[in-house]
């Protein structure tokens, strides 16, 4: 889960980590007000999960409330890369005299977590680290032992001397934050020097691990402040893992490799998966139900494919939930059914007997492919 | 031979008065897998088909000789598990549990780095090998023994080119499923490492998908130490980057972690990389010299 800027700043705030004036804005009315407080020269900022917001028009530097409320009203209205605006992030104008990037996430390939601290602030990461890698400190942290202090002497050890002992507080405090949100990544961009001295955060991205929401649940209640697609809640709430993609086969199955297995199955026989849908270990007949009913409510869905292997799962109770699926949706493309493994031949059977004619048996997942994708391809043509 | 479980392999199941843990304890009992030992906290002197029930992995371990766990717990008691299997004296811990939280698994694995115990997993269907033991949920019935050694990211692809392998008459030596986390137990290198030095295993199946550098690191650990034929498969060339497909691994970040980098990154080495799953098994009886 990523937040916003503003959640992000909000727990920077509970750990410590120095922030300038900030205030949320959703109207350009609140944005003036705001602006006015803070003494006119503020930044106006989009609150999105996009990046890029500054070369982007997401960010406005204005001179005064007034501006603000002009920007606030064009920001609002205009939305960002797409994405509707629905809140603001008004902060107080500062001198900045040096900027830098600090961020810790999660090294896969190391298994631990990583510290990194840029001299270069405002730019993209992975460009410093082609372009100039001595400006680009790194430390793997191993969980066990946690950040340690010759690790954070060592982080800011090629920043200019003013700004050392500043940046180190931020880190330890980044790490807390770390470890007390179960984030994945901390990341601020830029970290900036003030010409008073103090070392402050600009700007906020934390990702919170999704699985550590059981016991983060005021982390967990900001959810509902994000934009979800409908279709994507409901799968959401009945523990369906359900990505919407931009083809016409729908995809069916059980277990995220399989499925992406099938998504790759379909690309290779020449069409476009329409999402990733996997209904997971043990499926019951109305979880499958479900799953059929979320694919086929995607109007660009010409056929659909559903591949599963039985292990756990059992193939006449996926069978059970098609043909219910079939009894509650009023299905109007063609569903190709590949089944194997737990009880897979029972499952064939009760295909057989319901006899519904959007049905479509396939012997194997590759002959499943093929026939989706044809028939694909035939409804398309037959609509046009 | 086989690698990490066998005909000697003593399984305590952490978990096992549960549902899916009597459900899956059972499950490979009945494959013929020794399941000794059960452990559910105040639940000891109870007993789930005559395997004993006791409160802690220790007492367990000191009165049946248990060395290796299963746990079938609750994510949000996953890693307390495995710090009391890895206390409790067992060489070989097997976490099935789905959804624990990438920090807990950091800790863990790096707490068990340079400890006697290996951990398989969490959120796989752990491993089996075929007519000795099966420990985790893999249907035993599609197995079968013989010369491939098997490890993968992911259960039911698993399950799909094992199906497919025995379609072409080809049984496995071991077959591990590492789990679709980002942070994990025994990856690619410490699979590959065993099943080079297996003698059972004649050539090697990898399974990966996107996300991570595993295939990346497999790839040149199999140029310097693996000199038996290993053949691939690489899911996730129709994911688009940014999108984390079921697994909480799975998933393209930037640039890194694509399944054709990955596919590349192992034809480089000599690895044949099949298109399916079909595919894969084909490749297989070539490098097995079958055909």
């Amino acid at each position: 889960m990523d937040l916003y800027e503003h959640q992000g700043k909000d727990l920077f705030a509970r750990h410590g980590i120095p922030l300038v004036e900030r205030e949320v804005a959703e109207s350009p009315a609140e944005a003036r007000a705001a602006a006015e407080r803070m003494g006119g020269r503020v930044a106006v900022k989009a609150q999105v999960q996009t990046g890029g917001r500054g070369k982007g028009g997401g960010i406005a530097l204005v001179a005064s409330p007034e501006e603000a409320e002009a920007e606030a009203e064009r920001i609002l209205g205009e939305g960002f890369k797409g994405t509707p605006v629905t809140r603001l992030l008004i902060e107080r104008l500062v001198d900045i005299a040096d900027e830098f990037y600090a961020a810790m996430t999660l090294d896969r390939s190391v298994q631990r977590y990583v510290a990194m601290v840029s001299a270069e602030g405002g730019m993209d990461i992975e460009e410093v680290a082609r372009t100039r890698p001595e400006a680009l400190r790194r430390a793997a942290i191993d969980p066990v032992l946690g950040l340690k202090g010759f690790q954070i002497r060592y982080l800011v050890g090629h920043l200019p001397p003013e700004a050392r002992e500043g940046t180190a507080g931020v880190l330890a405090r980044m790490f807390e934050l770390l470890r007390a949100a179960d984030a994945t990544l901390v990341e601020i961009n830029p970290l900036v020097l003030l010409a008073g001295g103090e070392v402050v955060a600009l700007d906020s991205k934390v990702t919170v691990d999704d699985n550590a929401l059981y016991r983060q649940p005021e982390l967990a209640g900001l959810r509902s402040s994000f934009p979800v697609d409908p279709t994507q809640a409901r799968a959401n709430e009945k523990g369906l893992q359900y990505v919407k993609l931009d083809g016409e086969v729908g995809i069916v199955g059980n277990g995220a490799g399989l499925v992406m297995s099938t998504l790759d199955v379909v690309s290779q026989a020449g069409g476009r998966p329409a999402n990733f849908l996997d209904v997971g270990g043990g499926a019951s007949a109305d979880l499958m139900a479900t799953s059929l009913e979320v694919v086929l409510s995607d109007p660009a869905v010409r056929s659909v494919l559903v591949n599963i292997f039985g292990g756990i799962t059992r193939g006449d109770l996926v069978a059970q939930g098609i043909v219910e699926a079939l009894g509650r949706v009023d299905a109007q493309v063609p569903i190709v059914v590949r089944l194997d493994g737990t009880n897979a031949e029972q499952g064939r059977e009760i295909l057989e007997r319901a006899g519904h004619p959007r049905i479509v048996p396939a012997a194997t997942m590759l002959d499943a492919a093929r026939k989706a994708v044809e028939l694909a391809h035939a409804h398309a043509g037959g609509e046009a | 031979m086989a690698i990490l479980v066998d005909e000697n392999t003593l399984v305590v199941v952490q978990g096992i008065t549960g549902k899916e843990g009597s459900f899956h304890a059972l499950r490979i009992k009945a494959y013929g897998t020794r399941v000794v030992a059960g452990v559910t906290p105040g639940k000891a002197g109870q007993s789930v088909d005559g395997v004993p029930v006791f409160d802690t992995v220790a007492e367990a371990v000191e009165q049946t000789g248990a060395n290796a766990s299963l746990i079938l717990v609750p994510a949000r008691f996953a890693a307390d598990a495995i710090y009391e299997a890895a206390l409790g004296g067992v060489s070989l811990i097997v976490c099935i549990t789905e959804g624990v939280p990438v920090q807990d698994m950091a800790t863990a694995v790096n707490y068990l780095a340079g400890k006697p115990s290996d951990l398989v997993g969490a959120n796989c269907p752990g491993l089996i090998s075929p007519g000795k033991s099966n420990v985790g949920i893999i249907p035993g019935e599609i197995c079968s023994p013989g010369p491939a050694g098997l490890i993968s990211r992911s259960g039911t692809l698993t399950y799909q080119i094992v199906h497919e392998l025995s379609q072409l008459g080809i049984g496995q030596s071991t077959c591990i499923g590492m789990g679709g986390d980002p942070i994990h137990g025994i990856g690619f290198v410490e699979a590959l490492s065993g099943f080079e030095r297996d003698p059972q295993t004649e050539a090697i199946v990898l399974i990966g998908e996107i996300g991570g550098s595993d295939e990346e690191q497999a790839a040149s650990f199999i140029a310097e130490h693996v000199s038996k034929p290993v053949v691939a498969y690489v899911a996730g060339f129709a994911a688009p980057p940014g999108k984390r497909m079921g697994h909480a691994g799975a998933i393209i970040t930037g640039s890194s972690g694509t399944a054709q980098a990955k596919a590349d990154a192992l034809e480089a080495v000599g690895v044949r990389v099949g298109r399916n799953p079909a595919d894969v098994a084909e490749l297989m009886e070539r490098a097995l010299g079958r055909t």
